[in-house]
């Protein structure tokens, strides 16, 4: 039925030289043709892509689009008739309802609005620790490792329970999950460490729990191999995104000096402007999901067992849903971003994310009125297209000290 | 409201603070289920925005 859909046949896609924040031209090439496209898996199996925001926010909300782990294929990788296990206990990202409700549901009231705004001012104190030793360092610093990780890193691993000392190791082989660039044996190394890493940390948590999210879970129900599944994935997501938020979001705030400065001048755009840089840079860029049934998508039909892919940075430009989408306008107003998805997997730290965003990107611009990049920006080095989470590897900053 | 759809996003909290909150086990509660006129359009972006559809809105009185 209609017009034959618009083909993708590469993916991922690379960015095109000198625009770092806008999703690949070929998807936005594809958004234009239409929200939806086919693209051919590895292996002759037929999928789908998708790009427009009305599309991607129906799907992430139909039951019928699973998440399950067992269901997923590859979009580069033929992995031929292996059978693909369900995700482990606790890893609750790649299932559907009922599993993914047993762990997400006790989980639901520890990431609430008002619980992440109390951490405000622990947030406020953590940037301002590591703001003043930018300043005794002196220029240029990497902003990656001497500020964009640290935040939230400390603040994950003090809600959920990680202990001071370990953090920096541990830091180290999460980074090695998410950067595209580990080869699978250093990948599974990394795994297999952390997963010691993480059930020792919850036998010590059921021995002596304490104030965290971790502790207050071993009094449920959840065996300790769920706690660990659940762990890695709050330590995963918590970690990484707004690591590079802050980062890549700095990045391009210092490519836009007219936005920077109205950020600086005026606090009270604070929100607005994490919002518009979620948006604008949707560092979580792609998901997967499989039909469970003949879906009429856009009309055309996705067939029970197709794999699709969705497109959140290409839908958060979608020209349909936000004005002038590729231009970068802190005072924006219209809302409903697809930075953290939608549905019922939507990002559970979404709240945590925020608090840290708004308090310390203000707070970095504020207290260096003449930071700009140390480099020229297109040496600043980016993440490949096969990471999980877009960001930049490193971002050399100076200063007038 | 319908509290077992709802999967404790905050986003009506945050899109509309006097209308809704977040009970201990993160679920959504309306504080005021006749929303003043001048939250109308905040309540509609919260409804919009809710991840879960766990929100409608009805115009019976």
């Amino acid at each position: 039925m209609g017009e034959p859909p618009h083909v993708v046949t590469t993916m991922p896609t690379t960015r095109r030289p000198g625009c770092p924040f806008d999703p690949p031209a070929e998807l936005v090439d594809a958004r234009r043709h239409g929200p939806i496209s086919r693209y051919p898996f590895p292996g002759g199996v037929p999928g789908w892509l998708i790009t427009g925001y009305d599309l991607v926010r129906s799907v992430l909300a139909d039951p019928r689009f699973s998440s399950r782990r067992e269901l997923m294929r590859h979009p580069t990788i033929d992995y031929g008739d292996i059978e693909i296990p369900p995700a482990p206990p606790g890893e609750f990202l790649l299932m559907d309802e009922p599993r993914h409700g047993r762990y997400r549901k006790p989980l639901m009231g520890k990431f609430t609005v008002r619980r992440m705004r109390l951490l405000t001012e622990r947030v406020e104190q953590i940037t301002a620790e590591h703001l003043d030793a930018m300043e005794q360092a002196g220029p240029p610093t990497d902003l990656v490792t001497a500020f964009a990780r640290p935040v939230p890193a400390i603040m994950i691993c003090e809600l959920l329970g990680v202990p001071y000392q370990d953090r920096g190791s541990f830091q180290e082989q999460v980074d090695s999950f998410m950067n595209g660039e580990t080869s699978d044996e250093d990948l599974i190394a990394a795994y297999t460490s952390t997963q010691d890493y993480l059930a020792e940390l919850v036998a010590a948590k059921r021995a002596n729990p304490t104030d965290d999210v971790l502790s207050d879970l071993t009094d449920s129900d959840l065996t300790d191999e769920e706690l660990r599944g659940i762990a890695l994935i709050l330590l995963a997501a918590g970690l990484d995104t707004t690591a590079n938020m802050l980062a890549l979001g700095t990045f391009a705030l210092l490519r836009h000096p007219e936005q920077l400065a109205a950020l600086r001048t005026n606090p009270t755009l604070a929100d607005r402007a994490v919002e518009e840089l979620l948006r604008y840079l949707t560092v979580a860029k792609t998901f997967l999901r499989t039909a469970l049934e003949d879906v009429e998508v856009g009309g055309h039909t996705v067939r029970a067992g197709s794999p699709v892919i969705l497109s959140y940075h290409t839908a958060n430009r979608d020209p349909d849903r936000f004005a002038d989408p590729h231009t970068l306008d802190l005072r924006r107003q219209d809302g409903g971003h697809l930075a953290f998805g939608h549905g019922i997997h939507q990002c559970l730290g979404q709240q945590l994310a925020r608090v840290e965003l708004r308090v310390a990107l203000p707070a970095l611009v504020t207290r260096f009125p003449t930071l700009r990049l140390a480099v020229p920006p297109e040496q600043v080095a980016l993440r490949p297209e096969t990471a999980d989470i877009y960001g930049v590897k490193s971002l050399p900053v100076t200063w007038d000290g | 409201m319908d509290a077992r759809r709802c999967i404790g996003s905050g986003m009506c909290v945050l899109t509309a603070d006097e209308v809704f909150d977040q009970d201990a086990d993160g679920r959504a509660v309306v504080l005021r289920p006749e929303p003043p006129a001048a939250t109308r359009d905040a309540v509609r972006a919260a409804v919009e925005l809710c991840p879960a559809a766990a929100i409608g809105l009805s115009t019976d009185r």
